[in-house]
């Protein structure tokens, strides 16, 4: 029953590949968005099956064929759904199902063939994804891992006559190859460390190993698979890549950079709970490098004007949320926030998707403003997301960024407390920005003078309409959910269990969970309940007040008296420039790593070694064979006495040669 | 009586000036002619070699080497007339087209 759930997008990938050019619009959508609901259907379906079984052996396999069998070494395609995969799964194919609804109003103005193609990736995507994480062992993961990639690349480089596009997608692709490195040479520490890749053997094989105090080779393994999450999910220092993929279409940034492929690498490490668990040093590095990049982002974010781009680093900064999370050993928060994120990320994006739509294709906050009355349904759905991301209580994300905070502070981390505080802080203020910017003040523009950012199906101005059906229906869905998914994890002190965590801390223990001392979200739970109660409101009471504050903020520099915010620029021009310029990464990268591979590989590779050496050596050989020719042709003299005499001196010289010894 | 040295000599110094007439002469048939005067420098050795061991093997061997000698030199005739009705000239040098 499982390998339905990505093998349904799988064909309708097949269907929309081969045939799309000859399909209509509406047939090649409907093909796509079917195969993307049925696939949440039956996802439904297992998880329905799956919280019947006992929670102690919550678990359905099925393996689909045998793979590698070499020697001892066994890895075959088996996809495992237990707690973890199934929220996964129904992220994945739920968000995802709003997400191809919409796209089939928000792309419609494409031609047959790319609108076909279009879906035909998007279809592809959803298959690996949840290959991704369905898989029992490291092999499909990396499967999944790797398709996932591509289908990024193709996606986000989807209008490629465009060379930015282009570009964007390369660099997605390439810079998580360079995570991919780390993370195929963890799967190969994997291996030669314990002699599987399955998580269910690895994690028995840890069960009577403690945890390393030094760094040790399980701290590596970790590590290197960690590399391979900050390509994935867009961490320091692999995060170049996912602002410039806000080239590609605004559902694909929803899907793909916000609700599910960057998430992956969270999910690896949530499904590798055991194992990074006996690395408290990695851990350390993940919670660190978790909450620098969510400040760092957060920064940037504060100061960006393409409304894709702040939308951009605020995934970012959320992502590093949930590092932080993993990285203090909450796993349960983390996924928490995820799942939350998902939703209203999505819907952020969705939403302003929504703007650009709605005027022909500008993305520059500069040149919005007062589309509060004209776009009712998208304000207040992306209202909604915003008072979410914020942190703004009663909201999802509420509820998951505050257990991410206290579980930061009741580990003892109190830093990463403060820094993960004042991110959000900064979240409330420029997701706030990007409200006010957008939906409020004065309109500063009525139609769009020059090319638009995206190359919205022509230049035709249309007239300033709110959502269509398909996209409003994706917005509404996904507002109520950022409303409410936050409920099944209200913390302890709230109601009386957290009933998220609770459903997922089997994923998170080792295989027999009866040793339940050992897994690492029940001492959370515990925790919770052993009298910390008043520490929770009262780190929640803070997390508010910093919700509010940065709203306040938002609201005095950006609503109430705009040129504040123009002179506090100019004040700072130094640090507004960095910001403004992303701290300069992508051009110390460029100078740093990319310049010298060039040159390296042109001056270098190229003239030398390739132009001189190797085809001089292929030529050298013809040359000399050209003047050793030049110079033996001249025996051949035609003279038949010449011949002759040669003739008998080889005949004398050989006989003599036998008489003499 | 000669001895068996002496007649190696001659046949010896027989076959060098065949051997030199092949390559130093400009006419086709006084090369084929100092072919004949190595092919009899031979004999004579082999029929001084067989009077010496006291057998008559030597000079059986001389009847095959004359009777290819005859053939031989019949052949070569034959190509020598082929070859002065293509090119009017008995001179080897004339016949140098298979060159660089």
């Amino acid at each position: 029953m499982l390998i339905y759930i990505p093998l349904i997008p799988l064909i309708g990938f097949l269907i929309n590949a081969n045939f799309g050019r000859r399909l209509s619009k509406s047939a090649s959508g409907a093909i796509a968005v079917a195969a993307i609901v049925v696939s949440f259907a039956v996802s439904l379906a297992a998880f329905v099956r799956l919280i019947g079984l006992p929670p102690e052996s919550r678990a359905i396999v099925q393996q689909v064929y045998s793979w590698i069998s070499s020697g001892s070494f066994q890895a075959s395609f088996t996809l495992r759904l237990d707690p973890l995969s199934a929220v996964m799964i129904l992220v994945v194919t739920g968000i995802g199902s709003l997400i191809h609804i919409y796209s089939t109003a928000y792309m419609h103005d494409e031609p047959d063939a790319e609108y076909a193609r279009y879906f035909s990736y998007l279809n592809l995507f959803a298959a690996f994804m949840l290959v991704l994480v369905l898989g029992a062992n490291f092999l499909v993961m990396f499967l999944g891992w790797e398709g996932v990639g591509l289908c990024s690349y193709l996606l986000v480089g989807f209008w490629f006559e465009k060379n930015s596009a282009s570009d964007a997608g390369k660099k997605a692709f390439i810079v998580n190859r360079i995570g991919d490195f780390g993370f195929i040479l963890g799967v190969l520490l994997v291996f030669v460390r314990f002699g599987t890749v399955d998580f269910q053997q690895i994690a028995a094989s840890l069960s009577s190993i403690s945890p390393e105090t030094s760094f040790g080779t399980i701290s590596l393994i970790t590590l290197l698979l960690f590399v391979g999450a900050t390509g994935k999910s867009a961490q320091i220092p692999l995060y170049v890549w996912l602002p410039d993929a806000m080239e590609g279409p605004t559902p694909v940034s929803a899907l793909i950079h916000a609700a599910t492929m960057v998430t992956a690498g969270v999910y690896m490490i949530g499904r590798n709970a055991v194992l990074f668990s006996h690395a408290p040093l990695t851990l350390q590095i993940v919670a660190v490098i978790g909450v620098a990049t969510a400040f760092f982002a957060g920064t940037i974010a504060l100061v960006q004007n393409d409304i894709k781009r702040v939308l951009a680093y605020s995934t970012v900064s959320q992502l590093g949320y949930m590092f932080v999370a993993v990285g203090v050993g909450a796993f349960s928060a983390g996924i928490f926030h995820l799942y939350t994120h998902a939703f209203f990320k999505a819907l952020l994006f969705l939403g302003s998707g929504a703007v650009i739509h709605a005027l022909s294709g500008e993305q520059d906050l500069r040149r919005m403003g007062g589309l509060k009355n004209a776009l009712p349904l998208t304000y207040w759905t992306f209202l909604i997301g915003a008072l979410a991301i914020s942190g703004v209580p009663g909201l999802s994300g509420f509820f998951s960024k505050d257990e991410i905070l206290y579980e930061d502070y009741a580990t003892g981390h109190t830093l990463l407390w403060v820094v993960g505080l004042m991110t959000s802080l900064l979240t409330a203020i420029y997701m706030f920005r990007l409200v006010f910017m957008a939906f409020f003040g004065p309109r500063h523009v009525e139609e769009p003078a020059h090319a638009a950012a995206e190359p919205h199906g022509g230049a035709t101005n249309h007239h300033l309409h709110d959502a269509p059906r398909p996209m409003a229906f994706a917005l509404v869905l996904l507002a109520a959910g950022s409303i409410v998914a936050g409920y099944i994890g209200l913390p302890a002190v709230l109601s009386s269990h957290n009933r998220f965590n609770e459903f997922l801390a089997p994923s998170f223990g080792p295989p027999r969970v009866e040793q339940t001392a050992t897994s690492a979200a029940e001492p959370a739970a515990e925790r919770a309940a052993a009298g910390s109660a008043q520490l929770e409101l009262g780190l929640m009471g803070v997390s508010v007040l910093a919700a509010f504050g940065g709203i306040g903020i938002a609201v005095f520099f950006f609503l109430r008296n705009r040129e504040a915010g123009v002179r506090l620029a100019e004040r700072f021009i130094g640090v507004y420039t960095v910001l403004t310029h992303k701290y300069y990464v992508d051009e110390i990268y460029d100078a740093a790593i990319v310049q010298p591979i060039r040159i390296v590989a042109d001056e270098g590779l190229w003239k030398v070694v390739d132009m001189r050496v190797i085809d001089g050596s292929v030529n050298g050989v013809a040359a000399s064979v050209r003047g050793w020719s030049e110079l033996l042709r001249r025996l051949q003299t035609g003279s038949v006495r010449a011949y002759a005499a040669s003739l008998f001196l080889g005949v004398v010289a050989l006989l003599g040669y036998y008489l003499w010894r | 009586m000669p001895s068996l040295n002496d007649y190696l000599l001659l046949s010896g110094i027989l076959f060098s000036i065949g051997t030199a007439g092949v390559f130093v002469r400009r006419n086709l048939i006084t090369i084929l002619l100092s072919v004949e005067i190595m092919l009899n420098a031979v004999n004579l050795s082999f029929v001084a070699f067989g009077r010496s061991l006291g057998t008559a093997d030597g000079q059986i061997i001389v009847f095959f080497v004359m009777t290819v000698a005859a053939a031989e030199a019949a052949v070569g005739l034959a190509i020598v007339i082929a070859l002065f009705r293509h090119r009017e000239s008995l001179n080897p040098d004339t016949f140098t087209t298979l060159k660089w």
